[in-house]
């Protein structure tokens, strides 16, 4: 056990003072961005030696936003599959329905305490677009949200929730009209409008201070999984599973485990439609390590270095490159990273809406169709699933790919 | 001495041009940089084309994206450069986002830069902080390395600035991404003197330079002004660029 051990210490200390995992992470941004992620650095240093700022978070998680989250005993579809006993961690009960409401309190704490009243975001499946607009809301921010068109197009309920919530949604035409998108535009518009604005990024991405600011702001979901398996079971789990899109609902479960040997992190990134390249966003078995909006990190591009264009049909999931700190846990061996196609998702969510009552979100699909794999292979280990979130903003595009359970071919059928 | 540290020494205010190199497709490059080094322009700066330009306004991104559908590689620029080095003298800064670069390699670009006739490189968004195996290589290729500076940039960072640049100094003289402008900032003043008290390099000056007058203006403290995206709206209809290089130089001249 000692050879294992050993490896893992400090590999959860990162990043050091350059915001550099390993090799991975940094800060590649133009030049007139590089004072102000200085002065974003120390704000969040000096806000999170503050007791009060964090006591002002930690109410507005507990009261606001319904934490601690709880981790519930799937019995139904445990037996039914015959292996492994799984849990689910129910960030779907969250506010909003999702994790991302832990990270977009915290940072529009921090924009307040900075003095910054306008608020820019990236989204793309739109619930870190309705976390922070409603975190602005609440804190009476005024909110700017970049979102891709055909982010626009298969998310609309969420968009919609973001101007009754007050927000300003920008369609972005150019490109691939997602994710990727969404955020060039909103760098354009911090690096014009930076005296004034602070950009609220949604994942463990981008140029330090990012990941590890957003890691801390979910670290809460690993640290209560811990306690409360610990409690349950009275030991670790064998494995936690998470899906991956830039990485923050993940590492933000994965981080407080990462020291715990025993314990297997396993990934899972978008596997979209198909192996070729833009047909999906499986970074590290489709990708090599490149820089994209201020980070260096394992990326989808051509020969060239052009960025690929991605697919998933999870908008959450369809971006081209994965946060630094799961490419360092990567290469450790400390993390493990499949992907799960658009289909197998899609399946994975039906059965667990209908053997628990759960309809997860299509992201929180892959992670649950992928640990519904290796339960029944794996009797007498425990299992945790992330559920980073619910289906409420998917019922549109689950209606479009399950058509045979639509109103309209009932009728046909009948 | 490299071919840009010679024309800042010309005594003259030194118009550095930007365009999109590949822009609107790769064999029209080197007719466009010749229009403009007719028209008194004294160095070229040759964009690389990248899918995600997160500096750029939306005249570079369309050209960008031009330039990106008619097949332009970092590859096909440095051949591209090659092509300029057979009939001009002009210095050729080779101006690039990180990715393609790192997909390329450092060593294999210094060198094949440097057999195409480039002068020096600056990476957008490459920080001092993370450019120390960068400058090693690309100096020991005997190429310059340019770096930005900002009006945000905190005098710790102006000192990092002028220590790794050479050849010359960018001076972007206002927040934002490339673009015209009507007003040109006034924080550009301060900015230069800051520079001046810390280091003896050249000052170049750009972001928003549009026409003869604004030249003039923005190099009143500086030595040289740099004009992008106005040549490169210039390019995608199809204008006159000699005469447009000569009313810039006449206002700087002027
Ligand atoms: C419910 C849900 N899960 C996961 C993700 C993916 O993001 P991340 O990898 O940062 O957790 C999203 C992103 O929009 C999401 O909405």
């Amino acid at each position: 056990m000692v050879e294992t051990v050993e490896p893992l210490a400090g590999l959860a200390s990162g990043p050091d003072t350059r915001g550099h995992f390993g090799p991975y992470g940094g800060r590649f941004v133009p030049e007139t961005l590089m004072s102000p992620l200085e002065e974003l650095e120390e704000a969040y240093l000096a806000a999170r030696r503050d007791p009060a700022f964090n006591a002002e978070l930690d109410d507005l998680l507990k009261n606001y936003a319904g934490r601690p989250t709880p981790l519930y005993f799937a019995k139904r579809l445990s037996e039914q599959l015959g292996g492994a006993r799984i849990y689910f961690k129910r960030e779907d009960l969250l506010h909003t329905g999702a994790h991302k409401i832990n990270n977009a309190l915290g940072q529009a704490l921090l924009a307040r305490r900075m003095g910054k009243r306008r608020i820019i975001a990236e989204t793309g499946a739109g619930q870190h677009g309705v976390a922070t607009a409603t975190a602005c809301a609440l804190l009476g921010l005024d909110c700017v949200v970049y979102m891709g068109e055909e982010d626009m197009r298969r998310q609309r309920l969420n968009v919609f929730r973001m101007r009754l919530l007050g927000a300003q949604v920008v369609g972005v035409t150019v490109g691939s009209k997602t994710l990727k998108d969404a955020i060039s535009e909103a760098m354009r518009d911090w690096v014009t409008n930076v005296n004034e604005t602070y950009y609220l990024l949604g994942s463990a991405l981008g140029a330090h201070p990012y990941p590890m600011m957003v890691r801390d702001f979910h670290r809460c979901i690993g640290i209560e999984a811990r306690e409360q398996i610990l409690a349950a079971e009275g030991r670790l789990p064998d494995a936690v599973f998470a899906c991956v899109g830039g990485g923050s609902n993940a590492i933000g479960i994965f981080h407080p485990f990462v020291e715990d040997a025993g314990v297997r992190l396993i990934g899972i990134e978008a596997g979209g439609r198909s192996e070729k390249l833009g047909e999906h966003a499986a970074r590290f078995s489709g990708g090599a390590p490149g820089v994209l909006h201020g980070a260096y990190s394992y990326l989808l591009q051509d020969g060239d270095g052009q960025v690929a264009l991605t697919h998933s049909v999870s908008a959450g999931l369809d971006y081209a490159l994965i946060g630094p700190e799961h490419a360092w846990l990567h290469d450790r061996g400390r993390a493990e990273y499949l992907n799960c196609t658009d289909s197998h998702a899609l399946e994975g969510a039906l059965q667990l809406s209908r053997t628990e009552g759960l309809i997860p979100a299509l992201e929180s699909s892959h992670a649950v169709a992928i640990a519904l794999d290796q339960a029944p292979a794996a009797k007498g280990q425990i299992f945790i699933v992330n559920l980073s979130g619910r289906g409420d903003k998917d019922i549109d595009l689950y209606r479009e790919n399950l058509p045979e359970l639509d109103i309209n071919s009932e009728k046909a059928s009948a | 001495m490299t071919r840009i540290e010679k024309v800042f020494k010309s005594g003259r205010k030194v118009l550095v041009a930007y365009l999109t190199a590949g822009d609107p497709n790769p064999a029209a490059t080197p007719e466009l940089v010749a229009a403009l080094e007719r028209g008194g322009v004294d160095l070229v700066e040759l964009g690389v084309p990248f899918s995600d330009p997160i500096a750029d306004g939306p005249v570079i991104q369309a050209a960008s994206a031009r330039a990106l559908a008619e097949g332009t590689t970092l590859a096909k620029v440095l051949e591209i450069a090659r092509t300029i080095r057979k009939t001009s003298d002009i210095p050729l800064l080779l101006f690039t986002y990180m990715n393609p670069v790192v997909r390329y390699g450092f060593e294999a670009l210094a060198r094949d830069a440097k057999a195409a006739g480039i002068d020096g490189c600056l990476m957008t968004d490459l920080s001092v902080e993370e450019a120390d195996d960068y400058i090693g290589i690309m100096r020991d290729a005997g190429l310059d390395t340019v770096f930005l500076a900002a009006p945000t940039s905190t005098p710790r960072r102006l000192e990092l600035v002028a220590k790794y640049s050479s050849g010359f100094v960018y001076v972007v003289s206002r927040n934002g991404v490339t673009g015209e402008r009507e007003q040109l900032s006034a924080s550009v003043g301060p900015l230069l003197e800051q520079l001046r008290a810390k280091t003896t390099l050249p000052l170049a000056v750009g972001f928003g330079i549009s026409n003869g007058e604004q030249a003039r203006a923005s190099a009143e403290h500086g030595d040289g002004v740099v004009v992008g995206s106005a040549i490169v709206r210039l390019i995608e209809q199809g204008g006159d660029l000699e005469a447009f290089a000569r009313s810039l130089r006449e206002g700087l001249d002027g």
